[in-house]
């Protein structure tokens, strides 16, 4: 685990609360999961999907659902 | 005094297309309506002769040599007063009238020194043309009795007539008195001198800055011969309520308002057009040169953005470029504490572009990449993000817009399709309403707030949405309309409120809505902010703002005329910046203030070129042009251009950077031009990841804070010294000329290239223009830009391209660039950094007028006269509940620093929020601000910092390792390091 996803749960639950407004958990979940990978570089990816993996501590429901749906797009693996 | 090369046509151009005919000297003459006789005259090459008169203000018609006849109209009327007729016919030489000026001139050199051949104004000075013109000869009432030219006069005696005028040496003074109408020369303000004994009172000076720059600080004093020009309450220049513009400067027809430069040097030879390096106005400026030395900064009255304005940095504090503290030479060291060694440029490039392969070889290729900033050029940027694209074969390549407008970037491109401003600046000449929000333009962008001023003082409306009173709130004959002193972190939540006034009092363009935008989406925003828990009343508590305030100005905003907004960085270093650009682009489609002269979306870019390095693909995720390293087709385009393949994959902004640096992933970083330990928040988080680096390369013109955490320090150049171009606020793409050689010997997009082809990248540019063909080749909105056709057309706002070759002043006309515009649900989320027991204030950091960005520059001029130090602003209430009076140190402590300022009390906060600026590295400002940033881009957020105010007697702990640290690293530059004196 390293030592900084804190800050990206803190980055991907900052996400997630703008996409909250979409009442369609599925839609707004994939905007959060598209929202990362056209912004996030791939290593900041890599490690909240492992952070998701080792139980996603700290991640909001929908912050989890958007790194959940960032799977499913995403190539990169989980490091 | 006037450039050395600009025509005077006498009045300001009409703004009319009517055409009039008349006859001026038998010459037929054919101009637009409204304009004078004067101008008319002038443009067919009849110079009438004139003295109050000038272009750049309205006329005046004081001096009374500009007069002409007219047949069938009795008397000799004023040119510059009198408009065209159609069948006019002007006579401007007579008989009459040439004894008419010459006794006119006879008058004002009566009472002027005749000391013309070591005046610092000899050879442009438009009195002595006046009297050359008018073929003045001799002066019949001599210089005895009453004048403003001799500091002492003889004493009358009775029966000998009028009092006899002394030589002025004290040594003779036997029997003379003092002149009571005589005033010293005053040299307070550090760059020009006002010398009354050479005043000829035609106002120039009053009306320029009246009229161009609307301080008002100058008027005419006394009655008839005892009217003279006073500063505010005639105080000294530098204790007035001068703002050192130099318009005055610039109006004066003699020598009495005088730059001390030229008075130093004497008159320059030649002048080079470029553009101004500091904010995002972008002014054009003439550099009057003497061979390689400025002897003057001079507004150009051609410039588009800034129409002959200038404020006190663009036209004073270009010192910077020559200062002692110059570094000149390359340098070297293996870790920070070591002294730096001089090298050559090649052994410094080839340890930049060894260190960097070693790095990608040991730590895979992601580990380096670069970042610009927004002073350097369009043509520099483009080439860094090339080097890191091309040549790093990553993506890691920022700018410092990162921690500024990228939330303009996201925003806008999300509703309105494109990263940009919608407007020209001219555009507020037909504005009703402007609702100004998280901007200070009297500080911070001066010579577009003369232009608002301007406008407002012709009647449009203001409504100011800032914690802060800032000074557009009331000044000399503007006041808003509206202040809405919302607390800092609520700006969606006001915005959403002004959104429900509009929404539920049916002030929507439905008309505008149903034509030009996307309808579903509308729909579910229209119903989202009409909910109850968005209305004003709801969320007074919350914003701070009552909310009949809000109502009105909404009203005011939807149904005053043309409603445009200006925004800046008071809405996007906010944690929602990124919302509240959208919703301010919500407003103005709902209100169909969008597409047309006078409306718009207007974001204040805080540095010269933030919209150009945004332009340049300097962001990791997108190509030039915004367009996503993603898409296939677009990533084929540059690689098949720059002949290797790219990522597809977004890289590391710049905080994602100092958080891969302390993971021990990120190890070298190549920065140009930026200083990030002073402009990025929590600085103690910024040099532990500079510190993790093992190469860090500054390319800079100082010792910057940056660089005493750097590796390698290659001399950077300054606008002055190479060419290329910037790109204001408004998309305008102007020119940067060179007028002298670069100290260190290259400039910076050289110096790139260097690293480039030491990378084993080739680059063989020969000149920055073949850079911007290489960006107009790959970027659609850039198509039809060129260096020959920015020197044909002065400057060109993109879009330019085949459908636009002459650029776009306004965008979204007909339609947005996305199609239809998208409205966007803008949630009000509270920041996290919120006031608690232990932390009860809110800090919000800004500019003033006279320092810039992190004062690199303007620290190192004179403009430290009226700004020598950041001190914190605090209101009455909070200072006295805390035994804080003015001047007094006070302790500013975050959760993330602490440091040390003098208290400024000042009623312009509000309480419970209190300010700083954070132009000087010892303050520390970025040491207590967090890391905390915008959900969208990260872009700080440096307006909310939880903080607690305390009285202390020194400096804090941070500020004493700083200084220490400081003088270790200066001691660690040779003397030879710096630029020597020519």
């Amino acid at each position: 685990m390293n030592a900084h996803v804190d800050h990206l749960v803190t980055m991907a639950n900052d996400i997630a609360h703008f996409f909250a407004v979409e009442s369609d958990r599925v839609k707004a979940a994939d905007s959060v999961a598209q929202h990362l990978r056209q912004f996030w570089d791939p290593r900041m990816r890599r490690r909240i999907l492992a952070h998701l993996t080792a139980g996603g501590a700290g991640l909001e429901p929908l912050a989890a659902a958007g790194v959940r749906r960032l799977a499913e797009l995403d190539h990169v693996t989980a490091a | 005094m006037l450039s050395i090369v600009e025509i005077d046509y006498g009045t300001p151009a009409p703004r009319t297309v009517e055409q009039v005919s008349l006859q001026i000297d038998g010459m037929s003459v054919r101009v637009p309506s409204g304009t004078s006789v004067l101008r008319a005259a002038a443009l067919a090459g009849i110079n009438i002769p004139k003295l109050c008169a000038t272009d750049m203000l309205d006329a005046f018609g004081s001096c009374r040599l500009c007069l002409v006849e007219i047949a069938g109209r009795k008397g000799y009327p004023a040119s510059c007063t009198t408009p065209v007729e159609d069948g006019m016919q002007v006579t401007t030489q007579s008989k009459k009238l040439a004894d008419l000026r010459r006794g006119v001139m006879e008058l004002y050199i009566s009472d002027h020194p005749l000391d013309c051949l070591t005046c610092p104004a000899n050879g442009h000075c438009e009195l002595q043309d006046m009297a050359g013109v008018v073929g003045l000869r001799e002066v019949r009432y001599g210089y005895d009795g009453a004048n403003h030219v001799y500091p002492e006069m003889k004493i009358e005696k009775p029966g000998q007539g009028s009092p006899v005028r002394d030589s002025g040496d004290p040594g003779r003074s036997h029997g003379h008195t003092a002149n009571p109408l005589f005033a010293g020369r005053d040299e307070s303000n550090p760059y020009f001198t006002f010398d009354p004994s050479k005043c000829i009172v035609c106002s120039r000076c009053v009306r320029a800055c009246e009229e161009v720059q609307g301080t008002f600080a100058l008027t005419i004093q006394g009655r008839g011969f005892e009217s003279k020009v006073a500063a505010s309450q005639d105080q000294s220049f530098l204790d007035s309520e001068c703002v050192s513009c130099g318009a005055c400067v610039q109006a004066c027809p003699t020598a009495t308002l005088s730059e001390k430069s030229l008075i130093a040097h004497g008159q320059a030879e030649h002048s080079v057009v470029t553009t101004c390096a500091y904010c995002g106005v972008g002014c054009s400026f003439r550099a009057e040169m003497q061979g390689e030395q400025i002897v003057r900064m001079v507004p150009n009255k051609d410039g588009h953005a800034n129409h002959g304005h200038s404020c006190v940095k663009g036209r004073f504090a270009i010192g910077y470029a020559t200062h002692p503290e110059r570094i000149t030479k390359p340098m070297l060291r293996a870790k920070i504490s070591d002294p730096w060694r001089i090298v050559s440029w090649d052994e410094a490039i080839a340890h930049v572009a060894s260190e960097f392969r070693r790095l990608q070889a040991t730590y895979g290729r992601d580990s380096i990449g670069g970042i610009t900033s927004s002073r350097c050029s369009n043509e520099e940027t483009y080439l860094v993000q090339k080097l890191v694209r091309a040549a790093f074969g990553n993506n890691n390549t920022d700018t410092c817009a990162r921690v500024c407008h990228s939330p303009t970037g996201y925003g806008l491109k999300s509703t309105l399709g494109e990263s940009a401003g919608t407007q020209d600046f001219d555009s507020i000449e037909s504005t009703d309403v402007m609702l100004v929000i998280g901007a200070n333009p009297t500080d911070a962008h001066p010579v577009f707030a003369s232009a608002m001023k301007r406008r407002l003082r012709a009647g449009a409306r203001l409504i100011v949405v800032d914690p802060r009173r800032i000074d557009l709130v009331r000044s000399t004959h503007v006041q808003a309309d509206y202040h809405l002193k919302l607390r800092p972190g609520t700006n969606v939540a006001v915005l959403n409120t002004l959104a429900h006034v509009i929404v539920s009092e049916g002030l929507v363009d439905e008309a505008f809505v149903a034509a030009r935008c996307e309808k579903d989406a509308f729909e579910q925003w229209r119903a989202f902010v009409a909910d109850p828990r968005h209305s004003p009343e709801a969320m007074q508590a919350e914003t701070g703002v009552p909310a009949a305030l809000v109502r009105g100005a909404a009203r005011l905003y939807a149904s005053g005329g043309n409603g445009a907004i200006y925004y800046g960085l008071g809405v996007t270093e906010h944690s929602q910046g990124s919302t509240a650009v959208m919703a301010i682009a919500n407003l103005a489609m709902a209100t169909g203030n969008i597409g047309r002269e006078g409306v718009g979306v207007n974001p204040l870019r805080g540095q010269n070129n933030v919209q150009g390095s945004c332009d340049m693909g300097s962001f990791p995720h997108e190509f030039p042009g915004y367009r996503h390293v993603g898409d296939d087709a677009v990533r084929a385009q540059f690689e098949r251009a720059w002949g290797v393949p790219l990522l597809a994959e977004p890289g590391l902004r710049i905080p994602n950077m100092f958080e891969a640096a302390l993971d021990g992933e990120f190890k070298g970083l190549y920065i140009e031009g930026e200083d990030i330990v002073q402009s990025d928040p929590n600085t103690r988080h910024v040099t532990a990841a500079l510190s993790a680096m093992e190469c860090v390369v500054v390319q800079d013109l100082f010792l910057c804070e940056t660089a005493k955490y750097a590796h390698v320090f290659l001399p950077g150049s300054s606008f002055l010294e190479k060419d290329g171009t910037f790109t204001n606020a408004e998309r305008r793409i102007s020119p940067v000329r060179k007028v002298m050689q670069p100290p260190g010997g290259h400039a910076d997009w050289e110096i790139t290239q260097l690293i480039a082809n030491a990378m084993g990248y080739p680059m063989h540019y020969r000149h920055p223009s073949e850079i911007m063909d290489e960006i107009a080749a790959l970027t659609p909105t850039f198509a039809g830009v060129s260096f020959a056709r920015i020197d044909r057309l002065g400057s060109i706002q993109w879009p330019c391209n085949e459908q636009h070759p002459e650029g776009t002043p306004v965008m979204h006309v007909d339609t947005f660039v996305r199609g239809k515009g998208r409205f966007l649900r803008t949630e009000y989320v509270p920041t996290s950094e919120r006031v608690n027991g232990k932390h009860p204030l809110l800090l919000t950091t800004g500019r003033i007028l006279s320092q810039y960005n992190v004062g690199a520059q303007t620290r190192r001029t004179a403009n430290s006269t009226w700004h020598a130090e950041d001190v914190l602003e605090i209101h009455p209430h909070d200072a006295e509940e805390r035994g804080i009076v003015d001047g007094d140190w006070v302790g500013v402590e975050s959760r993330a620093g602490d440091t040390v300022l003098h208290a400024r009390v000042s009623e312009r906060m509000q309480p419970g929020v209190v300010y700083t600026t954070f132009h000087f590295p010892e303050s520390g400002a970025n040491v207590i601000t967090t890391e905390n940033s915008d959900w969208a881009t990260n872009c700080p957020e440096y307006k909310v910092t939880a903080v607690q105010v305390t009285r202390v007697t020194q400096p804090s702990e941070w500020q004493q390792r700083h200084e220490t640290f400081s003088k270790r690293q200066r001691a660690l530059v040779d003397d030879d390091a710096y630029i020597q004196p020519g």
